[in-house]
């Protein structure tokens, strides 16, 4: 039996996972934190300074990553834990660690076969702007661009073989 | 009628969560416990009696589907309903959990809605 990534490579349609990525990523901004995201107007290049990770291995490996800067996180876990923005601590990374995890999870569990055949690994976030993802990915990455709230956050998903 | 409530996630940030949607679904906590995995759940449970358990699955040190079967030799635990409350959507997973003595299942993300849905039944003896 092939495994997705192998079907991926024979037909080059991984592209179409795009619109999966980004429903995946609406779903939960809208189920966890009561918001729409919406599509940037131009494609400006960000500097997010806070990333959360999650990988992913089995029939599907590769990481899922979610980027923002430090002002959208701490909204984002003002809105998940119902509390005042300037009460937003060091739960923070907590927060946008769950955030990429139901993303990942929620994304897999639209695919056919892969919510039985592929896991997650506990999130990892990186806080800081200064660093450089060196990635052994065979694809070129999937990524979605978004706004929340007006400020953008960036999906992305590499597909290792 | 008042509850007591165990709930298990690495994530304190989840906890919190699944705590404000219990309250949102009309649920009358008196009193919630939290833990951070099974291994930390089972500790809760030898001092404390609940009425309802609500768990994740993937958690380091003990996951949900060991923490659950571990739960009937644990006095505080008999004929408490667990709900799980997970990323892990497939089937199989679901099969298992409830195999493993779950009476309900959230997939995340997930609404106050959906928890009522799962937890008022199971409270109420009905799952």
């Amino acid at each position: 039996m092939k495994s997705v990534v192998e079907l991926l490579a024979a037909n080059g349609s991984h592209e179409n996972w795009i619109p999966v990525l980004e429903v995946a990523a609406r779903e939960v901004f809208e189920l966890m934190l009561g918001c729409q995201l919406t599509v940037p107007a131009t494609a400006e290049e960000t500097s997010p300074d806070v990333t959360a990770m999650v990988g992913l291995a089995g029939q599907l490996c590769g990481a899922l990553s979610v980027r923002c800067d430090g002002k959208a996180a701490a909204l984002m876990t003002s809105k998940m834990l119902g509390v005042e923005l300037d009460k937003v601590g060091p739960e923070m990374s907590d927060a946008l660690g769950e955030v990429c995890n139901m993303v990942a999870g929620n994304f897999k569990n639209k695919i056919a076969g892969l919510a039985e055949g592929c896991l997650l690994s506990p999130p990892t976030v990186i806080t800081g702007s200064d660093y450089n993802l060196h990635s052994l990915a065979d694809f070129p990455a999937l990524d979605v661009r978004l706004l929340f709230e007006g400020m953008p956050i960036v999906i992305s998903l590499q597909i290792h073989s | 009628m008042p509850i007591r409530a165990l709930i298990i996630d690495d994530s304190s940030v989840m906890r919190k969560i699944v705590e404000r949607s219990l309250r949102h679904a009309g649920i009358d906590l008196t009193k919630v416990f939290e833990a951070g995995n099974g291994a930390e759940a089972l500790a809760v449970l030898q001092e404390n009696p609940v009425d309802l358990i609500l768990c994740d699955i993937n958690m380091p040190v003990m996951d949900g589907l060991e923490f659950i079967k571990q739960l009937p030799g644990v006095a505080n635990a008999i004929d408490v309903p667990v709900v799980m409350i997970t990323t892990e959507g497939s089937e199989s997973h679901v099969v298992q959990a409830l195999s493993c003595g779950a009476r309900g299942y959230i997939r995340k993300p997930f609404t106050a809605e959906q928890v009522k849905e799962q937890v008022v039944p199971v409270l109420a003896g009905k799952s």
